[in-house]
């Protein structure tokens, strides 16, 4: 059996489900084919495990309880959620044979509905990058291109869903990793609130900026798989005790009177032109719906990069010290003793952009550079949050942009850090603000999809939902399919 | 505004700090790298924070407190079949000092 995910959303495989005209092992067996048929190409999945996921759809089977919409449903996770007894790497070779011991939180809450995971998909080493090239097990293409990268960190995940190989999956966003990926291949992601989705058993890059969220084809899918992943957890203390409402609550098509802030300074230097082009006339389908639209400013926006790299790689530099080949994963041979083990197991289990970013962090905290570097850094952070809550004070949401370009090809950018780095500079403000940031499908350049970011209030998805929901059922971009579509 | 450069020397000393080592070829292609990157850090100059607190986290929670009860995840055995190298329930790890022996 075939089930081809383009011509199904998730409410339409659920109720096939409830049906009975499909079965989970159905569901699941077609998804294993479908990631059969095109991973060749595509590259998406680090690795499958197919097995387990047939044994779990046959007890969904046994039970026939589909009371969430997420149940029998297939998925694929990113490699950085820890998979109790599934290998796990953050596609870095120091966590090469790694199974954690138990399951990450947002796993727990999709298995215990049901959800049924097919695989881990590719990422940049401990979600360090913005291409998924710095894996250090393989390249993956962009589902509308295979000659441009599938953005990054969490390319992988994008691919998946974009291909057509699974509905759903989830990534994890510190500075873009989400957004930026949907954007190249023109499907929607979501980075939630700071807080929003707990992050115990997600790998920890930068702890104060890291939140996982989804990929999908749909607003709606993306909301209805929030609705299951957030709310508080006792293991995550920095996870947020606020009620969870249900986010596809204002999907209505309908946006009169919504107030959308349009930051000038998302259309600055280094934009590319036609993408710019292709977002402002998103915006301005969103006005003749009947929303309000102010140009505005972020004045410190340009300063992100900078305070986003020191924070980040600070955080990151001291996350990363625990792997050290000691208690997990790879250890190096032909050591001395203990000091010798463990610098010789970093300098040949991490890949050269983790080891740039823990270098920065190390110096960035280090004594000399303390003042100038870190707490300036985390000033300037105020500064931008400040900028924010100046424009929110009288808009509903700001739309922008996701990234100041299209997918670029594979192996173009990737020796030039720097260039890297300064392309994050519309999607980092975001984090260092705890916000949650949506990137839907804008429209194409060159035959390449354009992410349209639109960024909320703190805790308030259902608005940025709302929005992006808005534009998407009116513009139906997502009935646009790249060439992989046919496969199936 | 003063302009940050980092000398080879520098990075072998962070380098020292962050448990990583680099060969000669590494060490002069990391500091054109981190110095290019500094560049970029130095443009914070150019704002006047004075006065301004700074964010280290955006969470508006306290702490979530719990009862002080000791929790055993029996999970030894699980936790050890990870350890790239184990003798007698316990990881094995090469000797401390030089010269100890295993």
């Amino acid at each position: 059996m075939t089930i081809n995910f383009f011509d199904n959303d998730l409410t339409s495989l659920h109720e096939k489900l409830v049906n009975k005209d499909i079965t989970t092992v159905d569901l699941t067996q077609a998804t294993i084919e479908n990631i059969e048929k095109t991973d060749n190409e595509l590259q998406a999945f680090l690795r499958t495990n197919s097995d387990e996921a047939l044994l779990q759809a046959k007890k969904i089977d046994e039970q026939q309880n589909f009371s969430n919409i997420l149940s029998g449903l297939p998925l694929a996770l990113k490699d950085n959620l820890a998979t109790n007894g599934i290998q796990t790497t953050g596609a870095s070779h120091i966590l090469e044979g790694f199974k954690p011991v138990y399951d990450a939180t947002v796993v727990d809450k999709l298995s215990t509905v049901g959800a049924i995971s097919v695989g881990k998909t590719n990422m940049d080493e401990f979600a360090m990058g913005g291409s998924t090239e710095t894996s250090y097990y393989k390249k993956t293409a962009n589902a509308w291109d295979h000659t441009k990268v599938p953005g990054g960190s969490s390319g992988g995940s994008a691919a998946a869903v974009a291909g057509g190989q699974v509905p759903f999956a989830l990534g994890s966003d510190t500075g873009g990793s989400i957004r930026q990926p949907a954007a190249f291949n023109g499907i929607v992601g979501l980075k939630p609130t700071y807080g929003r989705v707990s992050r115990w058993g997600l790998f920890a890059m930068a702890s104060s900026l890291d939140q996982v969220g989804p990929f999908t084809r749909t607003v709606k899918d993306n909301a209805l798989v929030l609705n299951t992943i957030a709310g508080f957890d006792a293991k995550d203390s920095t996870s947020s005790n606020r009620d969870v409402p249900d986010f596809t609550s204002k999907l209505t098509g309908d946006v009169k009177g919504l107030k959308i802030a349009v930051p000038k300074e998302y259309f600055g230097e280094g934009i590319d032109p036609k993408v710019a082009t292709t977002v402002k006339a998103a915006i301005a389908q969103l006005e003749a719906m009947g929303a309000t639209v102010d140009e505005v400013s972020l004045p410190h926006t340009k300063y992100g990069v900078a305070a986003y790299y020191i924070i980040m790689s600070s955080e990151a530099s001291s996350n990363l010290q625990r792997y050290d080949g000691v208690r997990y994963g790879f250890r190096a041979d032909n050591v001395k003793n203990l000091e010798d083990l463990y610098i010789k197991t970093r300098s040949e289990g991490f890949g050269d952009e983790v080891k740039r970013r823990i270098m920065l962090g190390t110096f960035s905290l280090s004594a000399g550079a303390y003042d100038a570097f870190f707490k300036k850094a985390a000033k300037i952070r105020t500064l931008l949050i400040e900028d924010f809550n100046k424009v929110f004070a009288n808009y509903d949401v700001i739309v922008g942009p996701t990234a100041p370009t299209v997918a670029y090809g594979l192996g173009e950018e990737i020796d030039d850090p720097t260039a890297m780095y300064l392309a994050d500079v519309l999607t980092i403000p975001v984090n260092l603000a705890g916000l949650p940031g949506l990137s839907v499908n804008a429209g194409f350049v060159d035959g390449l999809p354009v992410g349209l970011q639109i960024i909320g209030k703190p805790f308030d998805e259902a608005t940025v939902y709302q929005t992006g929901y808005a534009f998407e059922q009116a513009s139906r971009l997502f009935e646009q399919r790249p060439n992989i579509a046919k496969k199936y | 505004m003063s302009e940050t450069t980092i000398s080879k020397s520098e990075v072998a000393h962070v380098a020292n700090l962050a448990k990583l080592a680099f060969d000669d070829t590494e060490l002069v292609q990391f500091t054109t790298q981190l110095d290019n990157i500094l560049n970029i850090f130095d443009t914070l100059g150019e704002v006047n924070t004075d006065g301004v607190a700074p964010t280290y986290s955006v969470t508006d929670n306290v702490n979530h407190l719990r009862e002080d009860v000791a929790d055993n995840w029996h999970q030894k055995q699980e936790l050890l079949k990870n350890a790239p190298l184990e003798a007698a329930d316990l990881i094995k790890v090469p000797a401390i000092l030089d010269g100890e022996g295993e």
